[in-house]
C-alpha cells in the first residue's frame, strides 16, 4: 500500500507498522531534497497549512514550519499567547474561525490529552498532533526511529531501546514506546520510581531503576528531559540527587563495553540528563534528529495531504 | 490482454547502439555533457547506453538518476500516491549540456516534471531528451524527443513496456492491447 491508514495524525498507537515504514521511507526521499542546493519542491502549491501551538515551542514548530515550505505550501501560524483564546475563546471557535480561511491541514499543541483526537472528529480538515499534553508527540516518535534506522539500519528486530528520565510527563516517551514496539524492537523505560507509571509493564515495556544497569542492556539510550513545567509537586528531592542517579556523564559512557548511540528529543538541560561532552560525542545523535524532524515531518505532511479531496 | 512484441532483443541491442551512436556524433567525449536517466524505468536506458558509450570512449561518463514524483502535475489526483524512488546526481549541472533519458515518452507530463526537478541541481547550458519509445500523437505537452529508439503510434487505451534482460530476463517492447474495452 501505497497509503498510510489513517486521514489524520493523532498518535503512533492508531498506526500499522507498514504506515510507520511507509513514512520512513518517504522521509529518505525528503531527506535527500533537503540536501540538495534548492531545497524544496512544488508538490503541496495548492495546500494551506494552518500551524497553531497552544503550548510553547521552539524546535517542533519551526520543524514543522520549515517542512511545510520545503513542500511549498501556503503557511498561517498562530500561537496562543497574544491571542483570542485569551479572551475566553473555545478551541472549536478558535480552529472553525482559520478553518474559515479555507485551510487544508492543522497542526496543532495542545496542553490537554486528546485535544487533537477532538478535533479531528470535528472539523474537516486533516490533523497532525504536534503534541497533546501528556499524550502522544507521534513526529517526534517517526523522528526517534527514523534516526535509528539511520545509525542501526532497516531492521529492528531485537534491538534495544532505553527511555530514560520522566516517564510519567512524557508524550514523547509513549509514542517512542508504540513506535519501536510497533517495528519490533524491544523497549525498556527507567527512571525514578515516582516517574514512571504504575501500570507500565502492561505496554510489554521492562522497567529498570539502575541507569547502568539500563545502559549496559541497550543499544540505543533516549534521554528525556526533566519537564519541570509539567511537575506540580515534587517527583524527586533535588536536581542534584536526579542527575547523580540518571544523569548520563561520560565516564559512564565509556565505562560500557560498547559503544551505544544517544538521543535526546530536547531542549536539553545540559548537567541534568546528559553532561556536555556525552551530548556533543560522536556518539550522540540528537543534531541528526533535529535534521531528521523536518525530512519525516514532510513525509506525513505529504502522506496525509496526498488524500486530501480536491474541490 | 493481448499482447504484441515490437522490437525484440536483436533490434533493441540495434536501437541502443545506433542511440549511443547518435549521442556521440552530437556530445564527441561528453566533456560537458552529463546523462540522467528518469526514476524508475529510465535509468535502465541509461545503464545500457552508459556501457555501449564508455566501452567505445574508455572514459567514464558523468551520469545521475532524478526521480520527479514530487515535481508531478498529479499529485492529490491519483488513488495512491507514488511511492518516491532514488535520486542520485552528486554533481551540479551548471552550464552543463544535459541529456535527459526515458524509457516511454507519452503525454510528456514525465518530461515537463523532470525539467521542474532538474532545476533543482543548477541552470543547464542545453537540455536534450531521449526516448527509447516514442508513442507520437499522445502528447498532451509541447514536447518532443532529441533521440528516438523506435516510434510508435498507439491508442491511449494501450500501454507499452520495456523490459529488460536484467530484470525481466529478456530484452523487448510489448505492446498490451485491452480486450473487449467497456468504455
Amino acid at each position: 500500500m501505497n497509503n498510510l491508514s489513517v486521514d489524520h495524525l493523532i498518535g503512533i498507537k492508531d498506526l500499522t507498522r507498514q504506515d510507520i515504514e511507509l513514512i520512513l521511507k518517504t522521509a529518505d526521499s525528503f531527506k535527500q531534497v533537503i540536501n540538495r542546493p534548492i531545497k524544496k519542491v512544488p508538490s503541496l502549491r495548492d495546500i494551506t497549512i494552518a500551524n497553531l501551538f497552544f503550548e510553547n515551542s521552539t524546535r517542533t514548530k519551526l520543524s514543522f514550519e520549515l517542512a511545510e515550505k520545503r513542500l511549498s505550501a501556503d503557511v498561517i501560524n498562530f500561537a496562543a499567547s497574544g491571542s483570542s483564546v485569551k479572551k475566553g475563546e473555545t478551541l472549536i471557535d478558535t480552529v472553525n474561525n482559520i478553518l474559515a480561511m479555507k485551510v487544508d491541514l492543522v497542526v496543532m499543541r495542545h496542553p490537554n490529552p486528546g485535544a487533537a483526537k477532538f478535533l479531528s472528529e470535528r472539523i474537516k480538515a486533516r490533523v497532525v498532533n504536534a503534541g497533546d499534553g501528556t499524550h502522544e508527540h507521534p513526529t517526534q516518535a517517526l523522528l526517534d526511529a527514523y534516526s535509528i534506522r539511520e545509525r542501526h539500519g532497516d531492521d529492528f528486530t531485537g534491538k534495544k531501546v532505553v527511555i530514560v528520565g520522566d516517564i510519567t510527563h512524557s508524550r514523547v516517551a509513549l509514542s517512542n514506546i508504540f513506535c519501536l514496539q510497533k517495528l519490533g524492537a524491544e523497549v525498556m523505560v527507567c527512571g525514578p520510581t515516582t516517574l514512571i507509571p504504575k501500570h507500565i509493564g502492561e505496554l510489554g515495556v521492562k522497567v529498570e531503576h539502575n541507569l547502568r544497569k539500563a545502559l549496559e542492556w541497550c543499544d540505543v539510550a533516549n534521554m528525556l528531559r526533566i519537564q519541570l513545567e509539567r511537575q506540580d509537586i515534587q517527583y524527586f528531592p533535588t536536581l542534584r540527587e536526579y542527575s547523580m542517579l540518571f544523569g548520563l556523564d561520560k565516564k559512564l559512557l565509556d565505562s560500557l563495553d560498547k559503544r551505544i548511540t544517544i538521543m535526546h528529543p530536547g531542549p536539553i538541560n545540559r548537567g541534568v540528563e546528559i553532561t556536555s561532552d556525552v551530548a556533543d560525542s560522536d556518539q550522540s545523535i540528537i543534531l541528526q534528529q533535529v535534521e531528521n524532524g523536518v525530512a519525516v515531518r514532510m513525509a506525513v505532511i505529504y502522506l496525509l495531504a496526498s488524500k486530501i479531496e480536491r474541490n | 490482454m493481448e499482447k504484441r512484441t515490437i522490437l525484440n532483443s536483436t533490434h533493441f541491442e540495434i536501437t541502443l547502439k545506433r542511440l549511443a551512436s547518435q549521442l556521440k556524433e552530437n556530445h564527441h567525449l561528453f566533456e560537458n555533457t552529463v546523462l540522467i536517466g528518469l526514476q524508475p524505468r529510465g535509468i535502465h536506458v541509461l545503464e545500457r547506453l552508459k556501457k555501449i558509450l564508455e566501452a567505445d570512449l574508455k572514459r567514464e561518463l558523468t551520469c545521475g538518476q532524478l526521480d520527479i514524483t514530487f515535481y508531478r502535475d498529479d499529485f492529490r489526483r491519483r488513488e495512491q500516491p507514488i511511492i518516491p524512488s532514488v535520486t542520485n546526481i552528486d554533481f551540479i549541472i551548471e552550464n552543463k549540456n544535459v541529456v535527459l533519458i526515458d524509457d516511454v515518452l507519452f503525454s510528456g507530463r514525465t518530461i515537463r516534471s523532470g525539467l521542474d526537478a532538474l532545476l533543482a541541481f543548477g541552470r543547464p547550458k542545453k537540455v536534450e531528451l531521449l526516448a527509447f519509445i516514442d508513442r507520437r500523437f499522445e502528447r498532451h505537452l509541447p514536447i518532443q524527443a532529441d533521440y528516438i529508439g523506435k516510434t510508435v503510434d498507439t491508442l491511449s487505451s494501450q500501454r507499452v513496456s520495456v523490459e529488460w534482460k536484467e530484470i525481466e530476463g529478456e530484452d523487448k517492447v510489448v505492446l498490451f492491447t485491452q480486450e473487449n474495452k467497456n468504455e
